[in-house]
């Protein structure tokens, strides 16, 4: 079977279904594609993300958020904690998603832009014309599809194989990709109105634990280990050594376990008639693991250019340009910022962790954003963070 | 070889997006390895489960 449309966009995570919406409201005939049989599920994220940013792309709905909260509590090593008000904390503090309803809503907006929303259906390949993509080889419930479209989005994940498959290299060094593990647990000490970061090196090698509120007594707990720091089974194992000294009595309702990229800007996430959005592009937050907010911001742009490119006749790599231009200069530098950081903290002993968050015990953190934090960090041990003086502006 | 194991193996494609040569897929529930694999075990570091294991 063989069908043709403007713009195929594989995988209908937060950043797939956002660049339909858009480039299906612009008019073009779009086909969103998801492997899965259902959208969203399984889970594979601690589900946490910044309020404001959100309601700037999409209106809020009750059904997909699961709590609210009212800042972040992060804890040295050594057990000293610091709290941070949640307009001040970033773009994974605010409301905390319920992923499975979440992600099928906004394919469904997609849907209602007009978009042909296909589950169950896998892209095996690109279709190439002289050598230029033009569509993707797919695989429907295990029979054969050909989409025909100038211009393919790989939205396809952490396991993206759009990118490769048009010559992009999006392989992930161990140095750049956190492995996580997280369950949802339920347990009577669960902090219903904080995001809690736990710090340390025998808790989380070079990466952190969570503990995300996702309604009475209830949360994503998990951790990331760095991919170099890590051996076969070691995000599930410190998980639950990690669950079982923080909450002993805690009941394990649900598994969740993933790869979250950490690679600040790839070289490229464009080729002809291709163009790469969210975890695929490597655009999570380097430093937080966070990706929904930059994969939906993405998927806008994304749509945008595709239109735009379509109208103008030209969907070789310099007429998506404007892409790449736009999201570097946006998203971009923040991953930059935030990867020379994470860079910086995944060498940080639980010593050096224990004096910084112990450094701010007597300052009033509750006004500062993190650029404020960090001044204040700056100035209590500067010794310590001498590494980072070009940062703190 | 590279072996994965089902029973363990929670499909979430971490695997998939470190292998040098693209010789991994996440096919929905479940990981097909294919000839280009180099058993540089890669993979296996990264496996939150531990489901991936290269076997002499």
């Amino acid at each position: 079977m063989s069908m043709k449309c403007d713009l195929v966009v594989v995988g209908a995570g937060p950043g797939g279904s956002m660049t339909a919406k858009t480039a299906a409201q612009a008019g073009l005939k779009v086909v969103l594609l998801e492997k899965r049989q259902e959208i969203g599920d399984p889970v594979r994220c601690a589900e946490g993300v910044g309020k404001r940013a959100l309601c700037e792309m999409v209106k809020p709905e009750p059904e997909w958020i699961a709590a609210e909260v009212k800042g972040a509590k992060i804890y040295a090593p050594d057990g000293t904690s610091i709290v941070m008000s949640e307009d001040k904390s970033g773009s994974e503090v605010g409301y905390v998603l319920e992923r499975k309803v979440f992600d099928r809503a906004l394919a469904m907006q997609a849907a209602e832009a007009g978009a042909k929303v296909m589950v169950k259906t896998r892209a095996l390949g690109l279709l190439k014309k002289d050598g230029v993509p033009c569509g993707v080889s797919a695989m429907r419930v295990g029979e054969p599809l050909q989409i025909e479209a100038p211009i393919v989005i790989g939205a396809d994940g952490v396991e993206s194989k759009v990118g490769r498959w048009a010559g992009i290299d999006t392989a992930l060094k161990l140095k750049d990709m956190e492995t996580c593990a997280q369950f949802l647990v339920q347990d009577n000490t669960i902090d219903d109105e904080y995001t809690e970061f736990f710090l340390g090196n025998s808790i989380a090698p070079a990466g952190y634990a969570w503990a995300f509120p996702k309604g009475e007594k209830l949360a994503n707990v998990g951790l990331g280990v760095l991919g170099t720091r890590s051996k076969p089974g070691e995000a599930t194992r410190l998980l639950k050594d990690f669950v079982k000294a923080r909450y002993p009595n805690g009941k394990v309702l649900e598994m969740v376990v993933g790869g979250d990229p950490c690679a600040g800007q790839i070289e490229s996430t464009t080729s002809d008639g291709v163009m790469l959005v969210g975890d695929a592009a490597r655009q999570t937050d380097p430093l937080t693991g966070g990706g929904i907010l930059s994969a939906m911001q993405a998927g806008i742009m994304a749509g945008e250019v595709a239109s735009k490119a379509l109208t103008a006749g030209d969907v070789s790599k310099a007429g998506l340009k404007e892409y790449e231009d736009r999201w570097r200069e946006d998203i971009g530098k923040h991953l930059t910022r935030s990867y020379e950081f994470k860079e910086f903290f995944v060498k940080m002993t639980d010593d050096d962790l224990n004096q910084l968050l112990g450094s701010l015990k007597k300052e009033d953190i509750s006004k500062m954003d993190l650029r404020g934090m960090l001044r204040v960090l700056f100035r209590l041990n500067p010794k310590l963070l001498w590494e980072l003086r070009h940062l703190v502006v | 070889m590279l072996t994965v194991n089902r029973y363990k193996c929670c499909y979430c494609g971490a695997c998939v997006g470190v292998c040098p040569t693209c010789a991994l897929e996440l096919v929905e529930t479940f990981i097909e390895v294919s000839p280009d694999c180099k058993e540089c075990g890669i993979c296996t570091k990264i496996c939150p489960v531990g489901a991936l294991e290269v076997k002499a």
